[in-house]
């Protein structure tokens, strides 16, 4: 589904990453790892088109992400490291917006994700009231209500407890099932048996 | 003859090597032959006596102001559509030179508008346009300057020089009708269809002058911004002579 | 997705995004009340620098409004993408499956909503400080209803170029105020041509399609503008 081939990165001047290759197809978890300073956030911005590459090619079905991006973004959700939500507006409305951004229909509501998530009680809570741990999974919630097949996840585990770290694994592991794709960034070893680890120190 | 051969920084900094000697001597040259004419041998003006002299440096460098801006904004929208590093650093190394050739064109300008107005500054329409311009250089230089990353600097300059672009003729006609509306009576300075072959001549004469001081700069910044972009690339080092 | 299903969705799309922006504001309220007083305390501070004589103010009235228009519009530009820059909530924007263009349209447009329509509202109020008179009032409200959208669009420009900059309020006047000056050319002309008896349909006519020239091209060049910002 997902072929990248001999993809450089570069930040400012400075390449990062030079002359790498992989491949993501349905039903894959792909963990990259790598030193701090490696390049693992560039190469997610790559991946999502949000940066450009230097050299090299990133396909989706078999086409370049650049020929038809919004038809890829219709396909991929992207967390980053910041949650990519306003303070000022309630959970609820947040996930509204989300839902409107992706523009299609999906059929899950966000209040059975918001409930999933155990957000429900402060859904109609400025976000910015919300702990470190809630706002990170409210992030991961938008993953839910956008129904997208490949999730792309900068250090989704951080600021979350042990119990939500449970409950994000079980939610990544549902997505794989259903034929999902993910690539993710993370410190901590997955209690994931379908990943695959991908290190991208050099040298 | 492949032309995108020569868009690669490693064939190109050799080459502007070999090529800005060239054009350093007949900038030399010609912008010699062009001042003897213009200041010794041109006959003095019949209204504004020697004072008109100034002319031959502010004419051309108003001209250059303006073609150096189209220079770097075709070089930014190159840069844009095909991703060339090359023209990214012409973009970049415009900058500087247009401003400087619209301030000499301010600067000049002001010299000559006291004889001719009593003033240093009136607001002339071309002056004025000019003035702009100036402004229009300083915002591309500036926000080139605050963006640390070269690429992304590069690439959000060449988007400010096309909008700058686009804008210049209007700016440069509305500041024309604001002009005519506020004074009727404004002087021009030449009146182009008249001017004598002897005083057109050494003009012309130091616009190809110019010309040539513009491509000689162009070329050398160009190749300090080869180094210093590319200095992580192998070729560099063997050129400076240092492990990177 | 059907074509026609697929138009709605893109017009729903905007109007969310404006929705959104607009509701982010009410909850922010100072950002927008800010360079509304500044408007009011720029123009005000005129006849204290150059001496209450009726017939001078109302001379410099028309330069004096839109200047104060542009300096007012131009404080506002940071609100435009700097919290959704520093939350990532541009990221999700630019990532989502629709023409940028379009949604930074929306934005602009929720900009002007917020910054331009109340500075038009509230000119007439600054306007008798100037001692203008009723006709100039309203001629006033036309150049500024014409001309206020334009400020908002190329405003939009510099403000994406300068999108995560330090000092990046700064930098946007230096970027933005030089290509203003079409405007107030054409609209404190068109003001001031009219209280001296002349008629301001020529200037009015310019500014519209200034007006026109960039409602096609500010939402191309600012989501260009957005995009190499967050590469």
């Amino acid at each position: 589904m997902l072929e990248i081939t001999n993809l450089s990165c570069v930040r400012g001047d400075k390449p990062l990453i030079e002359g790498l290759s992989f491949d993501v197809s349905e039903g894959q978890l792909l963990h990259i790892t790598g030193r701090n300073g490696a390049g693992k956030t560039t190469l997610l911005r790559c991946l999502c088109g949000l940066s450009s590459p230097a050299a090299g090619q990133i396909s989706w079905l078999g086409q370049n992400i650049d020929t038809n991006k919004d038809a890829y973004h219709a396909q991929m959700a992207y967390v980053g490291h910041l949650n990519g939500h306003q303070g000022e507006l309630t959970a609820v409305e947040n996930l509204d917006f989300a839902r409107a951004l992706g523009g299609a229909h999906t059929e899950i509501t966000v209040t059975d994700t918001l409930k999933k998530l155990g957000l429900y009680n402060s859904r109609l809570l400025p976000t910015k009231f919300l702990s470190q741990g809630q706002q990170r999974r409210l992030a991961l919630a938008r993953l839910l209500v956008q129904e997208r097949k490949l999730w792309i996840m900068d250090e989704p585990f951080v600021a979350l407890d042990t119990e939500s770290t449970t409950l994000l694994e079980g939610i990544v592991s549902d997505h794989i099932k259903n034929g999902g794709l993910a690539i993710l960034t993370s410190h901590h070893a997955l209690n994931l048996t379908q990943s695959r680890q991908l290190n991208i120190d050099r040298g | 003859m492949n032309i995108t051969k020569y868009a690669a920084p490693v064939v190109f900094y050799p080459l502007a090597g070999k090529l800005i000697p060239w054009f350093a001597w007949a900038t030399g040259i010609t912008l010699t032959i062009g001042l003897i004419m213009g200041l010794f041998i041109a006959p003095t003006d019949y209204q504004q006596g020697e004072s008109y002299r100034i002319m031959f440096i502010h004419v051309p460098s108003a001209w250059m102001s303006m073609l150096v801006y189209v220079v770097m904004a075709t070089a930014g929208a190159v840069a844009l559509a095909w991703k060339t590093r090359l023209s990214e650093m012409l973009a970049t190394a415009c900058a500087p030179i247009g401003a400087s050739f619209t301030l000499i064109a301010l600067i000049t300008g002001a010299i000559w508008g006291k004889p001719m107005w009593g003033a240093y500054w009136v607001w002339d329409a071309r002056l004025t346009s000019e003035l702009v311009l100036l402004f229009l250089y300083l915002g591309f230089m500036a926000l080139q300057a605050s963006i640390d990353d070269p690429r992304r600097a590069a690439r959000a300059a060449a988007i400010l020089a096309l909008v700058g672009v686009i804008n210049i003729p209007i700016i440069h006609f509305s500041v024309e009708w604001w002009n005519t509306l506020h004074q009727p009576a404004s002087v021009s300075k030449i009146s182009a269809p008249s001017i004598h072959p002897s005083m057109l001549w050494p003009l012309l004469i130091n616009a190809v002058g110019f010309h040539l001081f513009f491509a000689t700069t162009v070329l050398m910044r160009m190749r300090t911004e080869v180094l210093i972009r590319e200095r992580h690339k192998s070729w560099i080092a063997d050129i400076v002579g240092v492990k990177p | 997705m059907d074509k026609a299903e697929q138009k709605t969705g893109l017009f729903s799309v905007a109007t969310a995004l404006f929705v959104r922006d607009i509701r982010l504001a009410a909850r922010r309220s100072t950002d927008v009340f800010n360079p509304l007083v500044f408007f009011v305390i720029v123009v005000s501070l005129f006849p204290l620098g150059v001496g209450p004589e009726p017939n001078q103010l109302q001379l410099m009235a028309p330069g004096v409004i839109w200047v104060a228009a542009l300096l007012a519009t131009m404080i506002s530009l940071d609100r435009l993408f700097s919290h959704d820059f520093e939350t990532g909530s541009l990221e999700q924007i630019v990532l989502a499956p629709q023409p940028l263009t379009l949604i930074i349209f929306a934005k602009i447009a929720a900009h002007w909503t917020l910054t331009g329509l109340p500075l038009v509202i509230l000119m007439p109020l600054v306007a008798m400080q100037m001692n203008m008179t009723t006709d100039m009032i309203y001629i006033s409200f036309l150049t500024l209803i014409i001309g206020t959208p334009i400020l908002s669009l190329i405003g939009a420009i510099g403000a994406a170029l300068t999108i995560g900059l330090r000092g990046g309020g700064v930098l946007v006047s230096l970027l933005v105020l030089p290509l203003y000056t079409p405007v107030l050319i054409f609209g404190a002309g068109a003001i001031s041509a009219s209280a001296q008896g002349f008629s301001p349909d020529a200037h009015l006519s310019l500014l519209g399609a200034f007006l026109a020239l960039s409602l096609t091209f500010a939402p191309l060049a600012a989501a260009a503008a957005v995009r190499v910002s967050l590469d």
